[in-house]
């Protein structure tokens, strides 16, 4: 088991509730972007992640170290979602988790290129992107547009750039909290990440009209 | 149809679009290109100013996204699950 977690894992059968609230906390909000993907709503989303949680303190005892302990907390968050939206109704949206690539979708707009048979620039950009005033990049407002562009994405794409952008996440290890494989995985992040540049863009530097 | 080096068709040897470019910047970016294909983007990325301009729009929206935090719950929520890890302790 990794040392990290062995302490932790230590401090909680300890009853250290600092150690709880810290994984609570560092933890809860992604377990919701992950929820979110199979379950209708946020309210339902919500009570699945404290199912989650409670059903994790239940299993505490038994977890053995095979994976880390918040890739194994994240699987109980999966199961509890996939039984919860079976009761709610949903079908698990195995296409947008599993098949991404079914529904192909461009990065950039297709009036934002030259067309195929141009003389001189093939599929070359009419209206080019220009560099984004750095400057204005951290802004909050520019913060705001940016995480309303996350929140606006399908909860698929979202979770992936959360976990990724947001949290810092490695790719195997968003790979098994969403059991997705790693081409999965880089098709939901490659259109999350297109279209929070594309927000970006056009808030800070929008494109010249093509000509 | 291009040609490749050996007069066979190939699409490895055909130099990429604008197009196609984008549609590859987080492959490259996680590491995910062959060689060959590496070499293809690299190429295309040191002739074309635009293509270099949009993967640093990349680049800086991702550092606009590290540094977002989420944090989602609220202290209720957070009040109950103390409760039940003080419950699930005392058992």
């Amino acid at each position: 088991m990794d040392p990290a977690d062995a302490a932790l894992l230590r401090d909680l059968r300890a009853g250290d509730e600092d150690a709880f609230r810290r994984i609570v906390r560092e933890w809860n909000a992604s377990l919701l972007r992950v929820a979110q993907i199979f379950v209708p709503s946020r309210a339902v989303a919500e009570e699945v992640v404290q199912e989650t949680w409670l059903r994790a303190l239940a299993g505490l005892d038994r977890f053995e170290g095979r994976s880390s302990l918040r890739t194994w907390v994240f699987h109980i968050l999966a199961n509890t979602a996939k039984t919860r939206a079976v009761r709610e109704g949903r079908s698990i949206p195995f296409s947008t988790l599993q098949d991404p690539s079914r529904v192909p979708e461009a990065s950039v707009d297709a009036d934002r290129f030259l067309p195929e048979d141009h003389e001189r620039h093939p599929a070359g950009w009419a209206a080019p992107p220009r560099a984004l005033p750095e400057e204005r990049l951290l802004a909050a407002e520019t913060r705001a547009v940016v995480a309303g562009a996350i929140e606006a994405l399908p909860p698929s794409q979202r979770a992936v750039i959360s976990l990724r952008d947001v949290e810092g996440w490695t790719t195997e290890e968003v790979c098994n909290a969403l059991e997705i494989s790693e081409v999965n995985q880089r098709v939901l992040l490659h259109r999350a990440r297109s279209k929070v540049r594309s927000a970006l863009e056009r808030y800070l530097a929008p494109p010249a009209a093509a000509t | 149809m291009r040609l490749g080096r050996r007069g066979t068709p190939s699409a490895t040897f055909a130099p990429l679009s604008c197009r196609e470019f984008v549609e590859l910047v987080t492959a490259y970016l996680e590491g995910a290109l062959a060689p060959p294909e590496r070499l293809r983007f690299e190429e295309h990325l040191r002739a074309c100013e635009h293509c270099t301009a949009y993967l640093e729009q990349l680049r800086q929206m991702l550092d606009a996204v590290g540094t977002l935090h989420v944090d989602d719950l609220s202290p209720v929520a957070e009040a109950a699950l103390l409760d039940a890890f003080r419950d699930w302790h005392q058992r």
